[in-house]
């Protein structure tokens, strides 16, 4: 059934179809939609979980923890400041190996105090090895988050769904809504095979010496690793049940592209539009979206870019003293097997727009700077 | 007329607060409170947390600390902790402060730090839109209690009482003027001092509580709240649903910083 709802809400829509069993969450503008349908959900029966109600997001992960441990599919909601404060226990999701799934809605931290987009919460959490797929579109978002389950009960890893502040957690668009019936036929019921029970006790969280610790981290690397294959042929899966797929990455008109525009989360859409433009101009350009952060696909992100002659990264996130987060992920995918020009953008930080004109002087720039000299460059800085 | 202009941020106005809600009603009882105590704007620091309350501080002319949900309490801690000399007053939500910042109210009560905490009880989280907070009480509707609310609420003052604070006072908007005593009695004591005050949230919680006008929610506080003196007179049975304002606990007690000082003094006497 095709309905018109917010990024936020589908979301919920998402989690419900999973048949997800705990969702535990603190309020957050401007993720508090997710929760609070959610919790009408729960309310009304549409979804048999139970919603825990805690103090804090760290509570609500910890939450979480503890539901998953207990061999139930678990899930929470959060953003900005209150993934920041979750950060020791999303580490310990990881360590756990638990599936838990999360929605984080991109909002910039503080201070000065933002509710408006950018990336830096979710990218300040790259390397505690939750999978991160940033979504696009109020229908991917939704399909995403039964995809997420799958890819992380056959991993035993959490995974992060990440989606913009208000260009998509508030824009309202046409979903095809997926129900608990037909996801069935894609997502099996979460049977774990250790889990806290009485019948079977088992002792978690336990010391890990010297002689165990780095096996443990290598295992966690593995799974990293064979994440690719796994997203690659779930998405497939869930293709042949609902007819729509989304890959890791999403190369746009880039075939015979002298120049390709590397993209994030709803930045792509409107890069689409731009390049549409410019190729009618008869400029040889192309958009690159990189949907799957972590694990990072070098191969197929390698396997596009390097046919072309110059790469411009648009980040709306910084890593400070070093630049923005894909630029630097873009340029280690490429290093040592191509010398390309790679030129990075730092672009709508704090929710600034990225208007379709924004897009086109980060391209007229990428393309007419022969040697970029600053591998940073800041996009509509005032003076 | 009291001229409030002299003490307010007139370049942050307006304010952000709905009409109707009591935050304001307790901005001008706070500076009443401050002029009437005399105390050196200077030297005074208001920090708080994340909320509509917390908003407070951007509207007062002194030196002001807008920090992170919860942590005011800490934040105001390393104020007070740097230069004991600064009046720390401490502006807080019942969400920000019982619930992600709970920890941080029992232990600075407990340590009888003297700071001066101003917690706007609204019984509901404000600015995020109207979720459950630890003093919704059981019944009653949130946006993540649509079918009501079965949690026990936390008694607030009674909280920071056990914990050890050494002033402990409840207040409401409705009795405005007995707000802006309690909060001058709670600035000039030292040692923690709380004021918990009841404030009205008609935008997300009386919405949901058949009391979306603002009248209706003052009305309530008329009704349900009893002075010190009254409270006295009334019998266990008509004290039943009341809540009991004024001063609640009223002593002295060594205070922290001076504590970390003597310490500190006789450490390096020797
Ligand atoms: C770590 C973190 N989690 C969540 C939030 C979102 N948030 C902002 S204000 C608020 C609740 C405020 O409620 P309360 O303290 O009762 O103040 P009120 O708005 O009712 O005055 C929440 C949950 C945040 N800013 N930071
Ligand atoms: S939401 Fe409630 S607490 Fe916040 S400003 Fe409006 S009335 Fe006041």
């Amino acid at each position: 059934m095709k309905k018109v709802i917010m990024g936020n809400h589908s979301v919920s829509h998402g989690v419900m179809a999973s048949e997800v069993k705990v969702i535990s969450a603190y309020p957050i503008t401007p993720q508090t939609h997710i929760v609070e349908l959610l919790s009408e959900m729960c309310g009304n029966g549409d979804i048999d979980a139970k919603f825990i109600k805690v103090e804090s997001e760290h509570s609500a992960m910890a939450a979480c923890v503890g539901a998953s441990a207990a061999g139930s599919r678990a899930f929470t909601a959060t953003s900005s400041q209150g993934l920041l404060l979750m950060h020791e226990m999303l580490h310990w999701a990881v360590g756990a190996r638990l599936p838990i799934v999360l929605a984080n809605v991109n909002r910039a931290v503080g201070p000065p105090w933002s509710i408006w987009t950018d990336q830096n919460d979710s990218l300040s959490q790259r390397d505690v090895g939750w999978l991160q797929i940033y979504c696009e579109s109020n229908q991917e978002t939704q399909d995403t988050i039964p995809q997420a389950f799958k890819i992380a009960e056959e991993l035993q890893m959490p995974v992060m769904i990440v989606l913009d502040a208000f260009f998509l957690s508030h824009t309202y668009e046409i979903v095809d809504i997926i129900t608990k019936e037909e996801v069935r036929k894609f997502l099996p019921e979460y049977k774990p095979e250790i889990k806290i029970d009485t019948k079977d006790p088992h002792s978690f969280g336990n010391l890990g010496g010297p002689d165990v610790y780095m096996e443990l981290r290598y295992m966690i690397q593995e799974a990293m690793e064979k994440g690719i294959d796994v997203i690659k042929r779930v998405d497939k899966e869930f293709e042949e049940v609902f007819g729509r797929g989304y890959g890791l990455i999403q190369p746009y008109r880039c075939d015979d592209a002298e120049t390709i525009l590397v993209t994030s989360g709803t930045v792509s859409s409107t890069t689409r539009a731009v390049i549409d433009q410019m190729r009618d101009e008869g400029i040889k350009i192309g958009s690159l979206k990189i949907r799957v952060f972590r694990p990072f696909p070098f191969e197929e992100v390698f396997e596009v870019l390097s046919k072309a002659k110059k790469v411009a990264v648009i980040d709306r996130n910084i890593s400070f003293g070093n630049g923005g987060i894909f630029y630097q992920e873009i340029k280690s995918a490429l290093y040592g097997r191509t010398d390309i020009p790679i030129v990075g953008y730092i672009a709508g930080l704090g929710g600034r727009d990225i208007t379709p004109s924004v897009i086109r002087e980060i391209a007229d720039k990428a393309i007419g700077d022969d040697k970029p000299e600053r591998y940073i460059n800041w996009i509509g800085v005032k003076k | 007329m009291f001229n409030y202009l002299e003490y307010v941020r007139e370049e942050n106005f307006p304010h952000i607060w709905c009409s109707g809600c009591g935050d304001g009603i307790v901005l001008k009882a706070l500076i009443r409170a401050m002029e009437a105590t005399g105390m050196s704007r200077d030297e005074a620091v208001m920090v708080s947390g994340i909320g509509c309350s917390s908003r407070t501080p951007g509207y007062v002319d002194i030196n002001t600390l807008h920090t992170t949900h919860g942590r005011a309490i800490p934040f105001a801690t390393g104020v007070k902790h740097a230069n004991p000399g600064l009046k720390v007053i401490v502006v807080t939500g019942d969400g920000d402060a019982t619930a992600i910042g709970g920890n941080h109210f029992i232990h600075a009560a407990r340590r009888n730090i003297d700071l001066t905490v101003l917690l706007y009880n609204n019984y509901i989280y404000g600015m995020t839109g109207g979720q459950c907070s630890p003093t919704t009480p059981i019944g009653y509707k949130a946006s993540t209690a649509q079918f009501g609310n079965i949690e026990p609420t936390f008694n607030i003052s009674g909280l920071a009482i056990a914990a050890g604070a050494s002033f402990v006072a409840r207040a409401d908007v409705y009795n405005a003027k007995q707000c802006e005593k309690m909060i001058g009695l709670a600035l000039e004591k030292k040692g923690f001092s709380l004021v918990e005050i009841l404030t009205p949230c008609p935008t997300a919680f009386g919405r949901r509580n058949k009391m979306a006008s603002p009248v209706k929610l003052m009305e309530w506080l008329r009704d349900h709240v009893v002075s010190g003196a009254k409270w006295e007179k009334l019998s266990e049975e008509d004290r039943e649903g009341k809540i009991r304002s004024g001063i609640l606990i009223d002593v002295d007690k060594p205070e922290y910083t001076e504590e970390y000082k003597k310490l500190t003094e006789k450490l390096r006497a020797v």
